[in-house]
């Protein structure tokens, strides 16, 4: 299969918004996928688009990915499912709700609007959480949708613009302009993109780790539920890079199911449910909103995320110089898709991008993982 | 937690005979069911003639109730929160129990295939139509078209004509040459006959037709008619209620949730109806669509070989042979034709839950892309309905079964009993 200029691993949200960016940029692109569009790391996950301020870096990707859903969001498939419902960042006490002040003032310096909710307009907001909650920060802007259908949705505009896609393709080897795959072919092309979401097989010394998630959905009940709630202990509970922890956090979807989380563990590489895991992370859930006890959960699922040290993806050149990375989104890989595509693509092709590139680039780590 | 040495999910034929056989070799056994009674879908208790008993189900429950097991019923398996327990639901609140064994009898249910109009209201399994009926559902005076493939047909379409109905005709889609074989073995078999033979004293002169298949019903509210075909011919008939479902898909979620791995749609066995997952057993419809007689003979395997009982009895094992013969004829019978597979339009819901349709599902390339991209199979049913149509339909191998076995409240996750004062579901 001669004539590519380059070839995308996986065909997930990231790797398929990468195949469009590439494709509009002009290049000849192959996107290669073991499985189907984006049934791996993709399909484990909410499909919240949120604007994150752990770090000026993360806040920088967030609030430049989340602005393209933005522009997108009126062109996007219905399938998609893309609602601005906006996320509630909850404040059970005094103390989160200085961290709503403070976070406030960081998003309004990025030109992020926010509201800071009082106890009664938060109860107002969403009546069946219970009471006695300090309050909350709405982001207005923020979405939320249905992540497999969006991949499908970027990979068919770029098989519009002539982009080939290789389903049930498991790759076993890539590097040196060269990727091959476990039924004994190969293709070639001067560049090679990895987006393999948690899948690291590939590039085992990658530092990234897997950080493993639970989710329920239930049943439709909808007007329960109106924003993303998160509560602000997520942020504690996300920061912890060792210690198994859960948060509550729950999200509407346009069917009036609610998708409930979220647990975080490391060094479990499984699929399998943990059922203290699941219950405790329920448990959370219940006491932000004691009504969920009784809703119907139809489905729990686990997926495993790909975490960095410092939070941030990896997207650009390795030391192979045909190899770039669009990896190690953590939970940020819906919302971070559009805007990783445009870098990694603006590294591929040297172009500048709208937004520095460095605090991304994988060698910021590489020297640490080698001496890990 | 509730222990047992032995643990049975299933009271149906299966079941009873497992639990029967591993009680009077010694076993402390326990059987969960989720009915309220003993005798699983086939041996159904008909609430309406309580005095009216099927002489094999009294047999198997009275020798089961001798052996000194225990029944369980109104418990419904929803999760295996860990490698030797079970989590069941029962009236609203969970129990877990523990076992040492497990026979897993968890039987069969109808296969449905989509076809314009089937989802109207008016249209029933044939199977369920009947335990409605024995549930005190009345069908007296009305005419009702019985249609699909398999045994189950003719058996409906008796037991709905008892009960008052006027059975319009019972269309079934599987050849007369392509039975014939399945006929032979009838008279192979004299009680298997004897059956057949009281259907058809009870249906008279009713019509049977074979080679002959529904292909759209047809009403606004609700069914008023039915179109059926023979290949060469269609034709109309005016009905109330239409009662159709081909032939039976056995129930493999839990055992595939246990780990337990399928041999196509079957639950893999040994030589002592052991899974490949140490100390759980299978016997019954999961390993392979047989009918009651093979349930029995393979339930009382598995409880022998789930009490340690070596060797088995050769009169067992020879049964077992002879059933293994006749589900074999069975499935030759009763294979779909390829016509039933293409009824559906492009506007025909497959999956009731999620309202997916057929023309949606085609540009699909397997279960798991379907689930992602239409949320086929994503609905409370968890695809049991719509998965053996697809597999049917596309040749599709449902993947992954995910707890809950069947929506539970958030709260039973966390042994907590549910609150009444939740939203309900729309």
């Amino acid at each position: 299969m001669p004539g590519f200029d380059l070839i995308i691993v996986g065909a997930g949200i990231v790797g398929c918004a990468c195949a469009l960016e590439a494709a509009r940029a002009g290049l000849r692109v192959v996107i290669v996928e073991r499985g189907v569009v984006g049934g791996g790391t993709t399909a484990a996950g909410m499909g919240h688009v949120v604007v994150m301020d752990d770090s000026p870096a993360q806040l920088a990707l967030t609030a430049y990915s989340r602005s393209l859903w933005l522009t997108m969001a009126p062109e996007l498939p219905a399938g998609v499912e893309y609602e601005s419902r906006g996320t509630l960042w909850i404040a059970a006490d005094d103390e989160e709700m200085a961290e709503v002040f403070s976070k406030q003032t960081t998003y309004a310096q990025a030109g992020i609007a926010s509201q800071v909710l009082d106890p009664r307009e938060l109860a107002e907001a969403e009546p069946y959480l219970r009471s006695g909650l300090a309050g909350a920060l709405l982001v207005p802007d923020d979405g939320v949708l249905y992540p497999p259908v969006a991949a499908e949705y970027f990979l068919s505009e770029a098989r519009r613009l002539g982009v080939v896609f290789l389903s049930d393709h498991e790759v076993v080897r890539c590097g040196k302009g060269r990727v091959q795959f476990a039924n004994g072919t190969s293709i070639e092309a001067e560049r090679i993109l990895l987006a393999s979401g948690a899948s690291i097989d590939l590039l085992p010394s990658l530092p990234i780790q897997k950080r493993k998630g639970h989710l329920l959905i239930t049943d439709r009940y909808p007007g329960v539920v109106s924003h993303q709630l998160v509560e602000l202990g997520y942020l504690k509970s996300a920061h912890k890079l060792t210690a198994d922890s859960v948060a509550f956090n729950i999200q509407p979807r346009l069917t009036g199911q609610l998708l409930i989380g979220s647990s975080r563990q490391y060094g479990d590489e499984s699929r399998e449910i943990n059922h203290a895991i699941l219950r405790s992370m329920l448990e959370r859930a219940i006491e932000y909103m004691p009504c969920l006890k009784g809703l119907s959960g139809i489905r729990v699922w686990t997926g495993h995320r790909a975490a960095t040290a410092d939070k941030l993806p990896l997207i650009g050149p390795t030391a192979d110089p045909t190899l770039f990375l669009a990896m190690g989104f953590e939970g940020l890989g819906i919302t971070n898709a559009p805007g990783a595509a445009v870098l990694a693509i603006d590294a591929l092709l040297g172009r500048a991008s709208v937004i520095d590139a460095t605090p991304y680039l994988p060698s910021r780590i590489r020297q640490e993982a080698v001496h890990a | 937690m509730k222990p047992a040495d032995v643990l049975v999910i299933g009271a149906g034929p299966a079941g009873l005979a497992a639990a029967t056989a591993a009680s009077r070799n010694g076993c402390r056994v326990a059987v969960l069911d989720d009915n309220p009674a003993a005798g699983g879908q086939i041996w159904r208790a008909d609430i309406t003639r309580p005095h009216q008993e099927d002489a094999a189900r009294a047999a198997a429950i009275a020798a089961f109730h001798t052996s000194g097991a225990a029944l369980l019923p109104g418990r419904r398996i929803v999760d295996v929160p860990s490698p030797s327990t079970l989590l069941a639901e029962a009236g609203g609140h969970f129990e877990t129990y523990r076992w040492d064994r497990l026979i897993l009898t968890t039987g069969a249910r109808e296969r449905f295939l989509p076809f314009p109009g089937w989802t109207l209201p008016g249209v029933f399994g044939a199977g369920g139509l009947q335990a409605l009926v024995k549930g005190g559902y009345p069908v007296a005076g009305k005419r009702i078209v019985v249609a699909g493939t398999g045994p189950l047909l003719l058996a409906v379409a008796a037991h709905l004509r008892e009960y008052g109905a006027s059975i319009v005709t019972v269309a079934e889609q599987a050849s007369t040459l392509q039975m014939l074989p399945f006929a032979a073995s009838l008279l192979r078999s004299p009680g298997k006959l004897l059956q057949g033979a009281g259907y058809r004293r009870t249906l008279g002169a009713t019509p049977y037709q074979t080679g002959c298949w529904p292909i759209s019903g047809q009403g606004d509210e609700k069914l008023r008619s039915v179109t059926l075909t023979n290949g060469r011919r269609t034709w109309t008939v005016e009905c109330d209620l239409l009662a159709c479902g081909f032939h039976l898909v056995p129930n493999t979620e839990l055992a595939q949730l246990l780990g337990c791995t399928l041999q196509g749609s079957f639950v893999q066995v040994d030589s002592q109806q052991q899974t490949p997952v140490a100390g759980i057993y299978c016997a019954g419809e999961p390993t392979g669509i047989a009918g009651v007689d093979a349930a029995q003979v393979e339930g009382e395997i598995a409880g022998l070989a789930a009490a340690d009982c070596d060797p088995l009895p050769t009169r067992l094992l020879a049964r077992r042979a002879k059933e293994a013969a006749f589900s074999r004829r069975l499935t030759h019978a009763f294979r779909l034709r390829p016509e039933v597979l293409k009824l559906a339009s492009q506007e025909t819901i497959v999956c009731r839950c999620e309202d997916v349709t057929f023309g949606q599902l085609q540009t699909r390339s397997n279960w798991t892309d379907a689930k992602l991209h239409t949320r086929c199979g994503m609905g409370p049913c968890q695809g049991r309905i719509c998965g053996a149509a697809t597999e049917a339909l596309f040749g599709w191998q449902p993947t992954s079964v995910r707890a809950p076995l069947f929506p539970i409240p958030v709260a039973a996750f966390c042994d907590e009993s549910s609150s009444l004062n939740a939203p309900s579901a729309r």
